[in-house]
């Protein structure tokens, strides 16, 4: 981990933070437009994520948001525009410096490494981490987030059921102690009792303290617990304001959280 | 023998006697289609040719070849697959009995009626031009040199009194089952390693032993075969007294008392961290692979030095397929760089490089040429996943060989002639390793053996085994994780590498020549068949893979036990891939996280699914679930 980042919590389940003025973001997007070979994924991006913040970004298939996420984590380079993370321009760095200053991704539909069990995939998630005290610490606040992950914890994460596997790739990020941790669709691939526990999962690691940036196509479920959104079509932001507003935002609501209510039923 | 499946509970041994079921009352389809299967099975055995090659050994010395042993394992097998019945919870479990011998010995005889076509059909057909073992030597086998209708009868005979065999070991209580198996085959075991045995008796000094034991033509004799049989009864007897003494039970709970002593203190050195049991196998071990090779004949220990070769090879592929899940078909390459560096450094019948260095030198050169291939191989590929990267290591690993044969480079590596005249090893003025002294060769591969485990074994646990682990898990997700995909990827590639060039470095001191044929393509399938086979992933595994497949069957170019094997050497590898790929695809040692994953897992998380599902049931009262949300 980087030491010259400004204000690096010292116990993770600090939640007193919250409120933390909003001096400098996390992370920031600064009119990011990326593009895949020759086509014009994301338009003039701009992003910021202050400390404490539950956020999310909301869009349809194929409007950019995994893109968003690619971006920031260094997936992809942007070709212009800058990433930044802590006051700290990242546009050239690569993943493995971003992981190492704070970013980290739970993955869409969890993607835990199957074959390998349960403490090994909370291990990987410390992979760039030397302190071994700190990883032992987050390791069991961890556990009292999720005690049912130390019940498994030598089982293969394969063998895990749908809400148990989604608990140990929340962890897993966790163990990174990360700034920011990045959410790729949560609701993606679960029943819908599970969406809602997922959601009650997320919530609850806010409320410890961590600052949350999620990528979500599931608008009502994602602004329930959000502060703020934006909404992102074909690659530009449509749309930012506080969760309520965007709620009740006649144009959101019509369009893009009508279909999407009509699929989801 | 009843398959229980993962509930022992089902056994029923206690409770009511198990129903029994009529004789005729048969799974007919699956009998006609085990035989059929097993017709198929029979002609191809014997129109490959194996019943007439095998035919000149002897496994018991009057009545028993391996050429007819050849046709005589797969109705055993077949009938006794046809029994296997799994019995889950909720099912009945039939009692064994007379049913199942009369299906077995159906099956067989169904299967054993393709062999009697097969008479027939060579006695009133000649299709030789395409089948070259359609021939007078195969009817000759087949019909016992006697007449075509003997042939015709006596063959379903003999495939309803296997069959009847095969069946009833589903009969027979497991203890007795278990006994014949073992029995049969530690007399195959006992006859085929005909030419170790000679020479471990040699190497003892008990020669009259294997002299008593084997007639002129290599078989065990009549009476020998029964002693074998004998023997073997006694000992098993022996043993199931022994484990049911409660003086084992004290000897395992003092041994669980060391085996805890160990404790789990992550501030000792990683030998230190080991249970003392453990320990003190691992010692013993080490001291009889010392010791062994002093009282090996020259034939064992030339086997054995191969087959350390090919631990090197797998152990070296392992760390990129195994570890790293990168699917390399291509490795031989890595065998070759270190075979030609030697051999154009150190001999003088390379055409180019005077004066020649030492082999020490030589390997060192070895090691960083192989470094340097296994980056330029490496680092084309690793951006590409799954089929593309296997086709093009494949590619990479025929460029080498064509490379080396090459009259473009001629001028160094010499064509087609290879390089001959490479000298063996001299080991700083303290002896001399050649190819003509097994022995000495087979210490050179042990050495490098252990440096190979070792490396193998402290890279699974490090860092960057880790790191490789979750790149075969999942590559994006590791990278997102902070893994720096691409160097971990060409490191693996690299260690591979290194592992390999060992064993080419060694083997061209050994044979004293190199040649571009000595590292086809068949070398690398070879390589990942030993290490599939034994259990990617997993030292232990790869190593028994090695010991079987090599010492068994041979390398490509190398003999095994079964030398009148040489020939369908590639069949049988094919064969095994194949069955393994079905079976277990945990391979012959599964490792533990293997085996975990594939069996214990499954049980408990089966367990606990239902008792959720019961508990969910409950408390919706079958209602709709997860409705209802806003």
């Amino acid at each position: 981990m980087s030491s010259d980042t400004p204000d690096m919590k010292t116990s993770a389940p600090a939640a007193e933070q919250e409120a933390s003025a909003h001096a400098e973001p996390v992370l920031e997007l600064r009119a990011v437009n990326t593009h895949y070979g020759a086509v014009h994924i994301l338009k003039d991006v701009d992003l910021a994520i202050y400390s404490g913040e539950l956020v999310c970004l909301l869009g349809g298939n194929a409007s950019g948001k995994s893109t968003t996420l690619r971006t920031i984590l260094g997936m992809v380079k942007p070709t212009t525009g800058d990433v930044v993370l802590n006051g700290q321009v990242v546009t050239n760095q690569s993943t493995r410096e971003r992981v190492a200053l704070g970013v980290t991704m739970v993955p869409e539909n969890r993607r835990l490494f199957k074959r390998l069990t349960v403490g090994e995939n909370l291990e990987m998630g410390a992979f760039l981490r030397s302190d071994a005290d700190g990883t032992a610490a987050d390791r069991e606040w961890v556990f009292e987030l999720f005690p049912r992950v130390k019940e498994r914890l030598n089982q293969k994460a394969g063998t895990l059921s749908g809400g148990e596997q989604q608990m140990v790739a929340i962890g897993r990020a966790l163990m990174a102690r990360p700034q920011i941790l990045l959410m790729d669709e949560p609701s993606m691939g679960l029943a819908p009792a599970l969406v809602q526990q997922n959601f009650a999962l997320i919530q609850q690691i806010h409320s410890a303290g961590v600052t949350i940036f999620m990528v979500e196509q599931n608008a009502n479920m994602a602004l329930s617990i959000a502060d703020r959104g934006w909404v992102l079509q074909t690659g530009r932001v449509v749309l930012s304001d506080s969760a309520d507003n965007l709620l009740a935002h006649p144009d959101l609501q019509a369009s893009y959280l009508g279909t999407a209510e009509d699929e989801r039923g | 023998m009843t398959e229980t499946g993962y509930f022992p509970a089902t056994q029923g041994a206690t409770e009511a006697p198990a129903p029994r079921r009529r004789l005729l009352d048969q799974d007919w389809p699956k009998l006609l289609r085990a035989g059929a299967i097993l017709a198929v099975g029979q002609v191809f055995i014997a129109l490959s040719g194996m019943p007439v090659t095998f035919d000149r050994r002897l496994l018991i010395d009057p009545i028993l070849s391996l050429g007819y042993l050849s046709l005589l394992w797969l109705p055993l097998v077949v009938s006794y697959w046809v029994g296997r019945e799994q019995v889950l919870e909720g099912m009945t479990a039939y009692a064994k009995g007379g049913r199942d011998v009369l299906a077995g010995a159906m099956t067989a005889l169904l299967g054993n009626a393709g062999l009697a076509l097969l008479v027939v059909g060579i006695t009133h057909f000649d299709i030789r031009d395409p089948l070259v073992n359609w021939s007078p030597q195969l009817l000759g086998i087949l019909e016992f040199e006697e007449s075509v209708w003997l042939g015709a009868l006596i063959w379903p005979a003999i495939g309803a009194g296997t069959g009847a065999l095969g069946g009833g070991l589903h009969w027979a209580s497991s203890r007795i089952s278990r006994t014949t198996v073992i029995v049969l085959l530690s007399v195959f075991g006992a006859a085929v390693l005909e030419s170790v045995i000679t020479d471990l008796t040699q190497g003892f000094h008990i020669e009259a032993v294997s002299e008593w034991l084997y007639g002129p033509k290599r078989g065990l004799t009549y009476p020998a075969a029964i002693v074998v049989a004998v023997a073997v009864v006694g000992v098993m007897t022996g043993l199931a007294a022994y484990r049911a003494s409660p003086a084992r039970d004290e000897r395992a709970a003092r041994g669980e008392g060391a085996a805890t002593s160990g404790g789990s203190d992550t501030t000792r050195p990683a030998w230190r961290r080991m249970p003392t049991r453990r320990l003190v196998n691992l010692v013993l071990t080490v001291a009889a692979i010392v010791v062994l090779p002093l009282f090996l004949g020259r034939l064992t220990n030339e086997l054995l030095a191969n087959v350390g070769l090919f631990i090197l090879l797998a152990l070296g592929l392992n760390i990129i397929v195994g570890l790293a899940g990168i699917l390399d078909l291509g490795y031989v390459a890595f065998f070759a760089v270190g075979g030609y560096s030697v051999a154009v450094l150190t001999s003088p019948g390379s055409p180019r490089f005077d004066p020649e260095i030492p082999w020490f030198g030589a390997l060192f050169v070895a090691m960083l040429l192989a470094g340097l291939a296994g980056l330029f191989i490496g680092a084309p590929v690793i951006r590409m996943r799954g089929d593309y990267l296997a086709i093009v290591t494949l590619g990479f690993g025929e460029i080498i060989r064509v490379l080396l044969l090459s009259d473009w480079l001629s001028g160094t590596f010499n064509g087609a002639q290879g390089i001959t005249n490479i000298p063996g090893v001299e080991v700083f003025g303290l002896a001399t390793v050649r190819g003509f002294e097994p022995r000495s060769v087979l210490y050179l591969v042990l050495v490098f053996c252990a440096i190979a485990v070792y490396v193998s074994w402290r890279l699974e646990n490090s860092r960057i085994g880790r790191a490789w682990m979750a790149i075969r898990e999942d590559e994006s997700v590791a990278e997102a994780m902070g893994v720096d995909t691409v160097s971990a990827k060409l490191m693996a590639f690299v260690t591979g590498a290194v592992l390999g060039s060992f064993s080419g470095a060694i083997l061209s001191a050994k044979v004293g020549s190199v040649f571009p044929h000595s590292f086809a393509i068949i070398v690398s399938i070879v390589i990942l068949v030993v290490v599939i086979f034994g259990g990617m992933g997993n030292i232990p595994g790869v190593i028994a893979g090695a010991v079987v497949l090599i010492g068994i069957l041979g390398g490509p170019n190398q003999p095994g036990l079964l030398q009148e094997f040489a020939e369908y050497k590639i069949l049988i590898y094919g064969a095994l891939l194949v069955w393994m790929m079905i079976q277990r695809s945990e391979g012959l040692i599964p490792s533990v996280r293997r085996a975990r994953e594939l069996h214990i897992d499954e049980m408990n998380q089966d367990a606990w699914l239902r008792a959720q599902a019961a508990a969910d049931d409950a408390h919706n009262g079958g209602g709709n679930r997860g409705g209802g949300r806003p």
